[in-house]
């Protein structure tokens, strides 16, 4: 039971977007160990990821009739 | 399960699915429950799902779930993000569920019940799922490219240039239309003013408190956000009680006009951290949150169906919107069977996200599913109202007259009995003033809605309940309109930085605000238009909107069966050739309608002529002349926009039929743009956890 509504919460997060910056972070430590980088690139911090993610999210057409 | 046991079963869903769709059809002067229609919905979607789907997936287009998605071969870690499948499922659905499969079966319904429902049911499987499915597919395929570069990759400039002009177009319309139905909800009503205003500040504050006071804790925010809202529902009450604070929010539909348009110009230069990007979390989970709940409801309390069958107005006389059921109602329902601005969703954006190409069939055919089943409630919600107070709220004043007894005198005379004292017991426990001639589908609707919460919940709160019911699909319309104005924005940036680079710098100020000048113009002179029309307006822009929609449909249908036949699947191109087809009819029939018929409820011009000869003749009313050359005006351009609308549409229809023969008769045409096959790496216990 406890484990089903973990990964509800999971799901919940996910959907909404409130793991976005996670998801970032790991997605980038996964490109970085991908391609051997010695100098790994300073992360954004979560305001700065939260800000582009929104702006470059609403660029093209994302809701419809 | 054994296969005999699998048989049985499916054998079992297709007779309780062809008893349902029976019973709907040939039910006539008795009541019928709703649960057929949910029975009829949920065997069909199964089946063709089961079946139908899965043939095209696994042979029509052989989706192969070792190839490497764009989401995973072009990682980003921001647009492209392999992401588990319910999630994306998720995600798609959000953003093709708008109002659009609400209203359109609300306004069909003045057809009857049967009409509407035959369409969203065989409609959605038939055609608006396969060309989800179909464009995401082919999208997936070609680095998640949009549906505009795969019709200039795949069959030429024409129909690149086609599907660019046809989405800006279809944008200002409907724009314009959702704008009208929130102006009409909000029209002399204090309390829904109240409440969709309230939604502005309440989705700033949202935002300021996602930006700076806890960054990206989303949830927390937008519970916030939606305690925030039902507080304003019930608060309205108070200012709708209240005899100075009511007088704030109590306008004439044209100064509602002149704010939406001021909103509207604001939302597309304010950034989208600050109103846009809170607005549609707000939007997002009531729509979820509502819809799960409307169907619930319906599923526990049964209501009966009140509305007949068919209604005498399948001879076009109808007091909505005029015009024959063939081919209305199919223009009319519009995204709840078949919308082709999905494709705009299916294409460029859901593909960035998928992880596997075996997901295609759940989430591009499953997600229209799942839009026609909310279609399905919407028609169940409006026709569970007695029919002459669905037309009471429906019809203009322009068709029924602008006293309540006349207009229930009319509407009575047409066999559907309402009386004055019923309206007004009704408008009182939705607490209004009148529902008299409150067009535009979102009223009735919302009576409608309010009544199935109400009876499930106690019929003490029905003006609480009409009034969420209102603001429910007041945010996501507003957030439709944001997304749209700011999305029209880039597109005329980008189309105006090919003559002056400067003007395609999306953060340059002065192009950002004469660019959202321009579209707020296109989609707010409809708007005004639709306002001070006496007929109500929406029986012009809803149809023009419906012409337009299915016109994108088409385009991305001759894109999916160019493609095939390039592909060298021509036997199989009838999956998205016949809906094609049967697209082109549909759309053609209206518009020749729409431009050349006599009958001035239907014909553009014959509207402007009447119009025009009453103006010189003097025989309009004072009020009315001053505003006949706007009107004579707008008619003649509704008439030369939808030529040019279904002149598009032949255009790309023929140089897709040329793609086609070029191909056939072994003559050089533009190569396939597929991307190359690349294995997956994924490993499915990291992305589909």
């Amino acid at each position: 039971m406890h484990t089903k509504l973990k990964r509800l919460w999971k799901i919940i997060r996910r959907l909404s977007g409130d793991d976005a910056y996670e998801v970032y972070l790991k997605n980038l430590h996964k490109q970085q160990c991908k391609h051997n980088n010695t100098e790994c690139s300073k992360p954004l911090s979560k305001a700065e990821f939260f800000k582009k993610w929104q702006d470059e999210k609403w660029q093209g057409i994302k809701r419809c009739c | 399960m054994n296969k005999t046991l699998k048989s049985t079963l499916w054998i079992i869903v297709a007779f309780l699915g062809a008893s349902a769709v029976g019973f709907i059809a040939v039910n006539r002067g008795e009541n019928i429950n709703a649960l057929w229609f949910i029975t009829a919905a949920l065997c069909i979607y199964s089946i063709a799902y089961r079946f139908y789907a899965a043939w095209i997936a696994a042979t029509v287009l052989a989706v192969d779930s070792t190839r490497a998605t764009p989401a995973e071969r072009l990682e980003n870690g921001r647009d492209f993000v392999p992401t588990h499948k319910w999630i994306v499922f998720g995600h798609h659905f959000a953003a093709i569920a708008g109002p659009g499969p609400l209203v359109g079966p609300t306004l069909a319904a003045q057809f009857g019940y049967l009409p509407g429902t035959l369409w969203i049911l065989f409609g959605a499987v038939l055609g608006g799922c396969v060309q989800d499915m179909v464009t995401l597919f082919l999208s997936t395929r070609r680095d998640a490219k949009s549906l505009g570069q795969m019709a200039r990759d795949e069959l030429g400039a024409i129909g690149g240039t086609a599907a660019l002009i046809a989405t800006f177009s279809i944008m200002i319309i409907l724009i314009a239309v959702l704008g009208l139905i929130v102006v009409n909800a909000m029209k002399h009503s204090p309390w829904a003013t109240f409440t969709v205003s309230a939604t502005i500040p309440i989705a700033m504050l949202v935002g300021i408190y996602m930006r700076y006071l806890r960054p990206g804790q989303v949830i927390e925010a937008s519970a916030l956000g939606v305690i925030l809202l039902l507080i304003s529902v019930v608060g309205g009450r108070f200012i709708d009680e209240h005899n100075t604070l009511r007088l704030l929010f109590d306008h004439e539909g044209l100064t509602l006009a002149w704010f939406i348009m001021a909103y509207g110009f604001a939302a597309a230069i304010l950034p989208v951290w600050l109103l846009l990007a809170p607005r549609d979390y707000l939007s997002t989970y009531m729509k979820i949150g509502t819809i799960t709940i409307l169907a619930v409801a319906i599923v526990f309390l049964q209501p009966n169906i009140k509305m007949p069958a068919i209604t005498q107005f399948i001879d076009g006389s109808g007091p909505i919107f005029g015009g024959k059921l063939f081919p209305f109602v199919f223009i009319t329902i519009a995204c709840g069977a078949i919308s082709g601005f999905h494709s705009l969703i299916a294409s460029g954006t859901t593909p960035k996200l998928l992880s596997n190409e075996r997901d295609i069939c759940m989430i591009g055919y499953g997600g229209m599913l799942l839009e026609s089943f909310v279609a399905i409630m919407a028609i169940i919600a409006a026709t569970i109202l007695e029919p002459g107070v669905f037309f009471a709220i429906n019809s203009s004043a322009g068709v029924v007259g602008s006293n309540a007894l006349d207009a229930v005198n009319k509407i009575s005379s047409w066999g559907y009995p309402v009386t004055v004292e019923q309206m007004q017991i009704l408008a009182q426990q939705m607490g209004e003033t009148t529902l008299f001639a409150r067009t535009g589908g979102a009223p009735s609707l919302a009576v409608g809605m309010a009544s199935i919460f109400g009876k499930a919940f106690g019929d003490g709160l029905l003006a609480i309940w009409y009034h969420f019911a209102i603001m429910f699909e007041a945010i996501f319309i507003l957030t439709t309109l944001d997304a749209g104005t700011r999305v029209g924005r880039f597109m005329l940036q980008d189309m105006l930085g090919n003559i002056w680079p400067k003007m395609g710098q999306t953060s340059w100020t002065p192009s950002v605000i004469l660019t959202s000048g321009i579209v707020v113009s296109g989609w707010g002179y409809f708007l005004y238009i639709g306002v001070i029309d006496p007929n109500g307006g929406v029986n012009i822009l809803w149809p023009l909107f419906g012409i337009a929609n299915q016109m994108l449909a088409a385009i991305a249908l001759c894109v999916g069966t160019g493609i095939l036949v390039k592909s060298n699947k021509l036997k199989y191109a009838g999956i998205t050739a016949a809906p094609l087809a049967w697209l082109v009819i549909i759309t053609s029939t209206a518009a020749w309608q729409k431009i050349t018929s006599p009958d001035i409820r239907i014909g553009f011009f014959s509207a402007a002529n009447d119009l025009a000869n009453k103006l010189a003749s003097g025989e309009l009313p004072a009020e009315k002349a001053v505003i006949a050359p706007q009107l004579i005006f707008n008619l003649h351009l509704d008439a030369w926009l939808t030529l040019f609308f279904v002149s598009l549409l032949w255009l790309i229809f023929i140089d897709m039929l040329r793609v086609c023969w070029r191909y056939l008769s072994g003559r050089s045409i533009l190569p396939l743009s597929e991307s190359p096959h690349m294995n997956s790496c994924l490993l499915d216990d990291w992305v589909r956890d």
